[in-house]
């Protein structure tokens, strides 16, 4: 199995796959805590929607690159949520599943009525589920990857007890002078960056897994944000990486196999967290 | 001193409340110095909690102002507001949500300093929690989030406490001690408090002015609030509970 798996890592595309997992695993884990606390679990999909929306969009328009269009599409429909949400009447989970839902069957729609391709069933599912495209990544993608992750992890750490102060109590926060809305709209822009780029690498499914799986699990067991933070962290990659080595050597799909290894996880600091309480 | 008038530290002018344009409360007109203890009390629904929210600035009067004055700026006035439902589950410690009062002082700067970790500690001996500093916010007792919330408020001020029914999910005698520790931060340590409460005997008790809004406003001291209409209808309950207690017995 070790020969196996060392003859894989000779070719770049494994090893790219691998380094780009663990570092969007990185990212979407960090702002997954923060989402979860603040009811937005479900916001990584909902995002991911519209992006996939803002790109049927931009290809019926007939612009050649759809990135800047879709990410600031995506980067508006997180502000809304997110920073602008406590205004609106339409509060929360309702507006992400509007948005979500909606996004995605105009976006359907559009690619239907206006597709050129002949496997449109093909690019819908692959835009959802990720196919294969982490193991298809160029060396400029990668790049790419790398420098985001280091600005969300910068923006992380230099926002962070900001971070935990708005998610515990944004009123108090309000009250005392911060300007709530300028981080949650930092938060909003973070969020809307990582999901964009994550889904094209790695599917819309396994981005809202990697935002809501780590988080929920070291919230079982950890009982301070710090903790709960790095575990989720820490978590989240070895799970990434795990998920794909399994995957390579059995041939398995990516996103779902990593999806897999969260679930497992979960159950298991689950029933940790159970026994620590009981003693 | 401005013009040579000592400005009151919080005064709200011809204030109107209300969402979207439904207006709830009409015309209010108070004032409060530093070092008073104001009670606002009226029924459900009539405000009171809108009142707060607006003096906070976390909304906007439909009309009126709301003055800071006597040296007090935004970041000087602590709040202990309701418990929300995303903190009982929140995964915190003590010490992280007591520093994060002091965010409001932080401005761009990402670390608290070790003057503010000192000071957080010694907020929290001063409600007699020290030793919980580690522990986790979601296991421990209500009044003992009270405390938490209220040493948090502390560290965001040393002028005003802004508090919403602190009391609130608290049985008697918890409630008793947490009003006890609240009078003593106002008389001990000069703290102004604004305090919205149902429990009207409690107000009584303890606070120098008290404020009832509803379909009609009242602001005066509390004597002068004893002998008005509104006094004497809370005389009339006070008696009213007495023959219940005592039928009870």
């Amino acid at each position: 199995m070790f020969d196996k798996l060392a003859m894989y890592f000779q070719y770049p595309f494994v090893r790219y796959a691998l380094i780009v997992g663990a570092l969007i695993a990185l990212c979407s884990s960090l702002l997954g805590v923060t989402l979860v606390l603040k009811r937005f679990s479900f916001i990584g999909d909902g995002l991911a929607h519209v992006a996939f929306g803002a790109m049927a969009v931009a290809a019926v328009i007939g612009l050649t690159d759809d990135m800047p269009f879709t990410l600031a599409v995506t980067i508006i429909c997180a502000a809304l949520l997110l920073g602008v949400g406590r205004k609106t009447k339409i509060k929360g989970d309702a507006a992400i599943a509007m948005i979500s839902v909606g996004a995605l069957a105009l976006g359907y729609l559009l690619m239907n009525i206006f597709s050129t391709s002949a496997n449109l069933s093909g690019d819908v599912c692959s835009s959802l589920f990720g196919s294969t495209s982490i193991l298809t990544l160029t060396r400029t993608e990668v790049w790419l990857c790398f420098g985001l992750s280091i600005a969300v992890l910068a923006v992380f750490v230099i926002f962070y007890n900001k971070i935990f102060a708005i998610t515990f109590d944004e009123d108090f926060a309000r009250a005392t002078g911060i300007k709530s809305d300028v981080y949650n709209l930092v938060i909003a822009v973070t969020v809307a960056v990582v999901i964009t780029l994550a889904m094209n690498l790695v599917g819309s499914l396994l981005i809202s897994a990697l935002v809501i799986f780590p988080a929920i699990s070291a919230m079982r067991v950890f009982k301070s944000f710090k903790s709960v933070t790095i575990c989720s962290a820490i978590l989240s990659v070895s799970c990434a990486i795990l998920g794909i080595i399994i995957s390579i050597l059995w041939g398995t799909p990516v996103g779902s196999t990593i999806v897999g290894v969260d679930i497992v996880v979960f159950l298991a600091f689950c029933g940790f967290g159970l026994i620590k309480k009981e003693r | 001193m401005v013009g040579g008038i000592r400005l009151a530290q919080l005064e709200c002018r011809n204030l109107c409340l209300g969402y979207d344009s439904k207006v709830i409360v009409n015309d209010l007109n108070f004032s409060v110095d530093a070092g008073d203890y104001l009670c606002i009390v009226g029924e459900n629904g009539s405000g009171k909690s809108t009142l707060m929210r607006t003096i906070l600035g976390l909304q906007s009067a439909i009309s009126g102002k709301v003055i800071r004055g006597d040296g007090v700026l935004k970041n000087d006035i602590g709040y202990l507001p309701q418990q929300t439902v995303v903190q009982r589950d929140f995964p915190a410690s003590v010490g992280e949500i007591v520093l994060s009062g002091f965010q409001g002082k932080c401005g761009l700067r990402p670390f608290y300093k070790k003057e503010e970790k000192e000071l957080a500690r010694e907020k929290l001996s001063k409600m007699g929690i020290a030793e919980l500093e580690k522990k986790c916010y979601r296991e421990l007792s209500g009044g003992q989030q009270q405390r938490v919330l209220l040493a948090r408020a502390l560290c965001a001020t040393k002028k005003i406490l802004l508090l919403d029914e602190p009391a609130a999910g608290l049985d008697p005698k918890v409630t008793a001690e947490m009003y006890e520790l609240i009078n003593s931060l106002n008389k001990d340590d000069g703290i102004t408090i604004i305090m919205i409460t149902h429990d009207i005997s409690q107000a009584m008790c303890y606070a120098s002015h008290i404020l009832h809004i509803g379909k009609e406003n009242f602001f005066g001291s509390k004597e002068d609030y004893l002998n008005s209409k509104f006094g004497k209808i809370f005389n009339a309950d006070e008696v009213g509970k007495k023959e219940e207690e005592q039928k009870g017995v």
